[in-house]
């Protein structure tokens, strides 16, 4: 009897929880551990017997060629970062707190728009520009100025990560600023500060937390990710997605290797997040 | 009689950069639209309206397979992935039990961890089983970023309802399968609706994961487009380009407007 209303009590949360749970472990936990099990194996090859654990694809990371990838990867992500916080604050100050009251729902979604159209043809959007016989070139040589080769270049691959990412900065510090008490910038006012130091000592300091959660999201998918260096960036774009990529489906076909890289990735990743969702205010975070 | 200086601090600069990044934002697009109708295939300069590109691309049939491909793997994807998220945020909602935590942070892994890692940990997985790659294994992949997103919307919505309406529901004699059915999920349908367009969506925009998992059994769209545009411009994908950016448009409307709709029906009584 006792067992009987045990089990019942079960049936629920696993008739609710199961299937969705048997999913991701299957093809997410499971997986996750085979990569970090193959990344043990030196120098795995599809096919190739594995020969004993081993760190060696850890250390291989570590040769300098590889870390000025990462090193790469990371200069795209923390520009872009800037970049999207530089352009996407004023964006969402505005949307937030100037914009007509009505219009703003509207305005913010259509500020979020191309969010929804497909990122690959976004990125190709901007060859269109910046090809040597683009839009940007064209008017340059309009204007009497001088026309230069903009695809292929690390200027390339900053324009089309901030404008991939930038909605999902202005998304998040929009949620931020919107809960701004602007009572608190009049009393500044009032009190004989200038609006620079209104904005530096009542506005940051209340947004901090989206702005932390806003840049940590922007790195974290900039950082990873893979069109944009590939279309608009050259040869010397080689980021740690497109490595990854070449270890597995490139002429590399290195997996052990791969698998390290992605374990490096998945780690770093996550320990960014715990850090936030530790530190940082959780309700910006679970908003987006 | 205002002052040049107070004149000069009337001009709304905020409003003009915001204006400015709305206009970037979509200039893109436009240039897009303006090129896929423009004649010339080469040059940037305009050589006179023409449909042919579209005409093209209407005439290729590689194009319409690799689309219904996507759309296979995005229905197959979203139609498994609406039910399983459903429940599986319902279930987050409703119970308490030892590793929840940990289960949680798992079903919300997806949505952080980069795709190419996600691509990459499936491919050795199916590899690892020898799995032959197919559409099938295509549709598996994209399950489980779907089932992600259409928790986290579905959950969001959960937290603005109503719990009493479940509880009277099983007061007054419902089974919790006929309270789940019949109450809680016609109010739940509009974020379903909502998270099955944003999958849906970025199902069909998924390059990496697709990538990775299609092997020589399916190819859909974004793997024909990004093999195609690798070597540069052309004309007809602009057109088609064109085509699928409405297309999401149209399908981003639907979900903001269904998202608008909840959070009226959700806001308390003044």
């Amino acid at each position: 009897m006792w067992l009987r209303q045990r089990l019942r009590r079960l049936l629920g949360p696993i008739a609710l929880l199961g299937p969705a749970g048997l999913w991701l472990g299957l093809l997410l936990v499971i997986p996750t551990l085979l990569i970090l099990d193959i990344s043990l194996v030196p120098g795995l090859r599809p096919g190739e017997p594995a020969a004993g654990y081993g760190l060696d694809n850890y250390l291989q990371i570590l040769q300098p060629v590889y870390l000025r990838v990462i090193a790469r990867s990371l200069y795209f992500a923390a520009g872009t970062t800037s970049i999207c916080l530089l352009l996407g604050f004023p964006v969402a100050y505005w949307l937030a707190l100037k914009a007509p009251r009505r219009w703003r729902n509207l305005l913010l979604v259509a500020f979020v728009l191309p969010l929804w159209t497909s990122s690959l043809l976004r990125a190709y959007a901007w060859i269109s520009i910046l090809r040597p016989t683009g839009l940007l070139n064209l008017v340059l040589a309009h204007l009497g100025l001088p026309t230069q080769a903009w695809l292929h270049t690390t200027a390339a691959v900053f324009i089309g990560l901030s404008y991939s990412f930038l909605p999902y900065m202005v998304l998040i510090l929009y949620a931020s600023l919107e809960k701004l008490d602007t009572r608190l910038l009049e009393a500044a006012a009032d009190l004989g500060a200038t609006p620079l130091q209104g904005f530096w000592q009542v506005t940051v300091p209340q947004t901090l937390a989206g702005i932390a959660a806003g840049c940590l999201l922007v790195f974290i998918t900039s950082v990873g990710d893979f069109v944009v260096p590939t279309l608009l960036g050259g040869a010397s774009s080689m980021n740690i997605a497109r490595l990854i990529y070449n270890q597995f489906l490139g002429p590399t076909r290195n997996w052990g290797f791969g698998s390290a890289l992605s374990m490096v990735m998945i780690l770093a990743v996550s320990v960014a997040i715990a850090l936030l969702l530790r530190y940082g205010d959780r309700s910006s975070v679970s908003e987006t | 009689m205002p002052s040049l200086s107070c004149l000069r601090h009337r001009i709304p600069w905020l409003g003009l950069f915001a204006l400015l990044m709305f206009g970037g934002m979509y200039l893109p697009i436009l240039v897009l639209a303006v090129y896929s109708l423009n004649d010339s295939r080469y040059s940037a300069s305009w050589q006179g309206l023409s449909w042919r590109w579209y005409r093209l691309l209407f005439d290729d049939a590689r194009i319409f397979s690799a689309l219904q491909d996507s759309l296979i793997v995005a229905t197959g994807a979203v139609g498994i992935s609406a039910v399983l998220g459903t429940l599986m945020a319902i279930g987050l909602s409703k119970y308490y039990f030892p590793g929840k935590a940990l289960y949680r942070g798992i079903s919300y892994l997806p949505l952080i961890v980069p795709d190419i890692a996600i691509a990459v940990a499936t491919l050795v997985f199916l590899a690892s089983l020898a799995i032959p790659l197919s559409i099938w294994t295509i549709i598996a992949a994209h399950m489980v970023f779907c089932l992600a997103y259409i928790a986290v919307v579905v959950s969001s919505r959960l937290q603005g309802l109503n719990p009493h309406l479940e509880e009277a529901a099983l007061d007054l004699g419902a089974t919790p399968a006929q309270a789940l059915l019949k109450v809680l999920l016609p109010q739940l349908t509009p974020g379903i609706i909502s998270g099955c367009l944003l999958a849906f969506v970025l199902s069909m925009d998924d390059l990496l994961i697709s990538s990775f998992t299609a092997g020589g059994g399916a190819n859909p769209l974004p793997l024909e487009i990004f093999s195609r545009v690798r070597t540069g411009v052309k004309p007809d994908i602009n057109a088609l380009s064109v085509l699928l950016i409405l297309a999401s448009g149209l399908i981003a409307a639907i979900a903001e407007y269904l998202r608008f709709r909840s959070q009226q029906q959700q806001a308390p009584p003044p």
